[in-house]
């Protein structure tokens, strides 16, 4: 019986590449990631062609949700802090040291100034909880208005930082009246070009944008 | 330091109790090492947000409450198309600004639509405006305008899908602009000659 004798290898296997192309992609992923921030309602942008991406720094959301309430964020946990300091000077609503950094490491805030004190002095569950049933910023059709806190809240965030952009993040159920409020507080504020955060769709075939689009592809 | 001395003392033979040091591998076993490398490429996958948010900018026309009324630019009405937008994403339009009182405009109802929907009109109105400026009755200077009036039953999704087709249809000048009685009048009327309710 002239059995071909099979040779036994060894089932260890250099792991040493593995890991090295492990660890790479592991490098880009923690360099290329930005974590979401937390939203403190869900909102289904409607869709446009434009392809302008939201720039990184500097931004001013205005969220708005179905029921028409309005949350308002800044980035950069500097810039919160000054905002914050503003505003309580401003509108004298006296938090505390530890409510206004409380402010500036949170997210979005959409709740009457006169419940701020209490909506900060809570823990972050108890926010979440208030969030689901706030009534958001209230503001009105004109920034003089006293009702219009929305114009407080912008015009302290642009003391403190006059490049922000201004982006509204609507959901496309939101009634226009709620959206043309901010609209017209930005304006009172002489405000006349900010952003709208749309999902992006593809050109329609046959119009002008898709003869457009093509041109600058063959060049 | 005397004790170092007795256990390297001449480099000589060593003692029949020393052990020969074993050559250990330096091989080490990395599996876990991946496993925990991958476990954390999951993470980060699932974590990261690649796809910015892309915005549409909009500028509004500048407004000044002192503004006289000399100052402002009239509007042609050859030029104009006016847009209503109103419930259940209805769009009601006429050409002109309908500022004539004795003659009423022709309100026709359409909608975002593939087919004979607001960018079939747009396009034939534009086509419009390009035809007169060839005749001369309009100068190069004109352009096809669209004024958009949301009325309160609209959604911000009516707004934004008729921003969307101006950059669509490629049409420069455009205002948002508040609905005035006579607008909502005329949609009424188009209401119940077509029987919505």
């Amino acid at each position: 019986m002239g059995h071909a004798k099979i040779p036994r290898k060894s089932t260890n296997i250099d792991m040493t590449a593995m890991c090295d192309v492990a660890f790479l992609l592991l490098t880009f992923f923690m360099l290329a990631t930005k974590f979401k921030p937390e939203e403190p309602v869900i909102v289904r942008t409607p869709s446009s062609i434009s392809s302008v991406p939201l720039p990184d720094n500097d931004v001013m959301m205005l969220t708005v949700d179905t029921k028409g309430r309005i949350f308002f964020a800044i980035d950069n946990k500097l810039k919160r802090k000054a905002l914050i300091e503003d505003i309580n000077a401003e509108r004298s609503l006296n938090l505390s040291a530890t409510e206004m950094n409380a402010f500036a490491i949170g997210a979005s805030v959409g709740i009457p100034l006169n419940q701020l004190k209490s909506y900060l002095g809570s823990s972050p569950e108890q926010q979440k909880s208030i969030d689901q049933g706030t009534q958001g910023i209230p503001t009105d059709t004109t920034v003089t208005s006293p009702n219009n806190e929305l114009a407080s809240w912008i015009k302290s965030a642009r003391n403190t930082n006059p490049k922000l952009r201004i982006c509204i993040k609507a959901d496309g159920d939101a009634s226009y009246p709620s959206v043309s409020k901010i609209v017209k507080t930005l304006e009172g504020w002489k405000i006349f070009k900010f952003n709208l955060i749309t999902n992006l769709k593809s050109i329609p075939e046959g119009t002008a944008a898709f003869a457009e689009a093509n041109a600058a592809k063959k060049e | 330091m005397a004790e170092l001395d007795t256990s390297s003392g001449g480099g000589h033979k060593k003692g029949p109790g020393v052990k020969k040091a074993k050559k250990l591998s330096t091989r080490i076993d990395l599996t876990p090492m991946v496993d925990l490398g991958f476990l954390l490429i999951t993470f980060f996958m699932f974590t990261t947000t690649l796809a910015k948010p892309k915005t549409m900018e909009i500028n509004m026309p500048y407004k000044d409450p002192n503004m006289l009324d000399e100052e402002k630019n009239k509007l042609k009405s050859s030029v104009a198309l006016t847009v209503l937008l109103s419930k259940d994403h209805r769009i009601y339009y006429y050409e002109g600004i309908g500022d004539d009182a004795k003659n009423t405009p022709n309100v026709k109802v359409t909608g975002f639509k593939q087919k004979n929907g607001i960018r079939d009109e747009i396009i034939t109105k534009k086509k419009m405006v390009d035809d007169l400026k060839r005749s001369g009755a309009l100068t190069a200077k004109d352009q096809m305008t669209v004024l958009i009036k949301p009325d309160s039953t609209s959604t911000y999704s009516d707004l934004v899908n008729m921003l969307d087709e101006m950059n669509i249809n490629d049409v420069k000048v455009y205002a948002i602009i508040d609905i005035s009685d006579v607008d909502r009048e005329f949609i009424r009327a188009t209401e119940q000659a077509n029987g919505i309710k």
